[in-house]
């Protein structure tokens, strides 16, 4: 890679992962540096989410490693949950505790995960909901408020725990477009405060704007990858420019 | 009707008049159930005062001495039903909720375990309660071991209501912990709670809200089978009606005993119709079908 690159956070090797008898992912190869945000892009059923959800060990893989920080937490020895600690994902449906307040939908993991007294924990839930201007719905349950807000929180309460990598699984497919602006505005301040990022997205223009790189998945397979504003201005392979012609396309409709 | 309190817009012809049809069709209605429930009741109690042995049935099961002389002892009894009710609703709480979590448990590991659970359930749900009574009344102290010392009848019958119960309440929990949508779950385990502790913090709350209502009519089929405790000797309200009836060769305290279970019964059968409407409101966001 041709970029400014820190350490290494996410090294992904040769990872397969098959369902019964489909093979959903044929051997991924990907690398997340610090600071960085990486696109997946690809069209549904590509493996874009199982991907991130073996990433997160929610899935167990069927070959290949994964390394976070150099440690190989694809090693059924390691703890998968001290793992997943280090390991923010954020659904596409938020998937925000129904029963509980956006506050304690924050606090939950600060007290339960990282041992925060509720006092603590409180105060930085504030401060993070203050950060996206939902301070005042502090005591709102998820239904009460719309997509973009619930998936506002969704995202702060993946970054409260400080995760040396934050997984977005197409945070802003099930969003009204007047919507996805506040949250892929959410996306843009994170990666200045240098959160690591890797994100399916159908975002395009976000992708093109903001990310460092960009991974086009096809059939389980890395089709090409570049940084973004080579892959967007000059694909190389004709799948990709298919693709990109017909997503724009589709954009360009609405 | 919330819709007849008063708007300050003033209401157009179409709106008035369909308020209007609305109330007379509600008038209508209730005006019919009135109706048909006297008739039913007329011929019900004309039926029951003209039947040829009605005299008889009326001094054996409705005399008032009889009524008066057994409330007291019967009473006494039902305190005992009480106690067991008490101890028997906490033990299959306990006991029920474990055997749910047992069974929900996702690993191969604990196939086992989850096919002793399914066991369990099977075959205490197809006993007749009646049966497990006689076999933990009788079996148990049967075992003669001595270190127990004599064991009342009324702490055998909790033990089988418990284990009887339980297999049901067990079910119900079960259904409500797998009506949480997975998504929770995912979503706790990728925040690093354990499976522990997505089950505590994150499921198990929600599922308690879905399964509040039947657990309510469980609790309520509870609070009349403790009544079955007699048939191991433990004087309870209706052994103690049964020694009446044998006293005054009078049916009227098994009539009296029937009454207080009713009576019992009532508070809970209201707040388990109040936890339904309340839920029922809440998830269908104010529709009227």
């Amino acid at each position: 890679m041709s970029l400014d690159l820190g350490p290494m956070i996410l090294n992904v090797r040769n990872l397969k992962k098959e369902f019964e008898d489909k093979s959903v992912l044929k051997g991924i190869d990907l690398e997340v540096y610090r600071g960085q945000i990486v696109a997946l892009i690809g069209s549904s059923g590509s493996g874009k989410s199982t991907l991130l959800r073996c990433i997160n060990l929610l899935e167990e893989i069927s070959d290949g490693q994964i390394f976070l920080n150099d440690e190989d937490i694809s090693d059924p020895k390691v703890n998968q949950d001290l793992i997943r600690r280090q390991i923010g994902l954020v659904f596409q449906a938020y998937n925000l505790f129904a029963h509980l307040s956006i506050l304690e939908n924050i606090t939950l993991a600060l007290k339960h995960v990282q041992g925060l007294d509720t006092e603590t924990a409180k105060a930085k839930a504030l401060s993070l909901l203050e950060r996206i201007g939902l301070a005042e719905k502090a005591d709102s349950y998820p239904d009460k408020l719309s997509g973009g807000q619930q998936q506002r929180t969704a995202i702060m309460r993946a970054v409260a725990l400080e995760p040396k990598l934050l997984l977005l699984d197409e945070v802003t497919s099930a969003l009204d477009p007047e919507l996805v602006g506040e949250v892929l505005e959410l996306i843009r301040d994170l990666k200045a405060g240098g959160t690591s990022i890797l994100m399916a997205t159908h975002e395009l223009t976000f992708a093109r704007d903001v990310a460092d790189w960009v991974v086009f998945l096809d059939g389980g397979v890395i089709i090409e990858e570049g940084p973004a504003k080579e892959f967007f201005t000059n694909p190389q392979n004709p799948r990709t420019i298919e693709f990109l012609t017909r997503l724009r396309r589709r954009a360009g409709d609405a | 009707m919330s819709n007849d309190k008063a708007l300050p817009v003033e209401l157009s012809d179409i709106e008035r008049n369909r308020r209007a049809f609305r109330k007379s069709k509600q008038r209508k209605s209730t005006l019919v159930a009135l109706v048909s429930t006297v008739v039913f009741a007329v011929v019900a109690w004309l039926t029951l005062v003209n039947s040829p042995g009605w005299d008889r049935v009326q001094q054996s099961f409705f005399d008032p001495n009889a009524f008066s002389a057994s409330l007291p002892l019967v009473l006494d009894g039902l305190l005992l039903n009480l106690r067991v009710l008490f101890f028997s609703a906490i033990g299959v709480l306990v006991f029920g909720l474990l055997l749910a979590l047992l069974r929900t448990l996702r690993s191969p590991i604990f196939t086992p375990i989850r096919l002793l659970v399914r066991g369990y359930v099977d075959l205490f749900r197809g006993l007749p309660l009646i049966i497990v009574l006689y076999l933990v009344g009788f079996g148990v102290p049967g075992l003669r071991l001595d270190f127990l010392g004599r064991i009342p009848a009324e702490v055998l019958g909790t033990i089988a209501l418990v284990l009887t119960y339980s297999a049901y309440v067990a079910e119900v929990f079960r259904a409500g912990i797998e009506a949480v949508h997975p998504s929770q779950r995912l979503a706790a385990r990728s925040l690093g709670l354990t499976y522990a502790q997505s089950m505590r913090l994150v499921v198990l709350p929600q599922a308690l809200r879905k399964v509040a209502p039947p657990l309510m009519n469980d609790f309520v089929s509870l609070q009349k089978d403790v009544g079955l405790i007699s048939v191991l000797g433990a004087v309870d309200a209706v052994r103690a009606a049964q020694i009446q009836v044998a006293h005054f060769a009078n049916f009227t305290p098994y009539v009296v005993a029937g009454l207080l279970f009713v009576l019992l019964a009532i508070p809970t059968v209201r707040l388990a119709d109040y936890f339904t409407t309340r839920l029922a409101k809440r998830e269908q966001a104010g529709g009227v079908l």
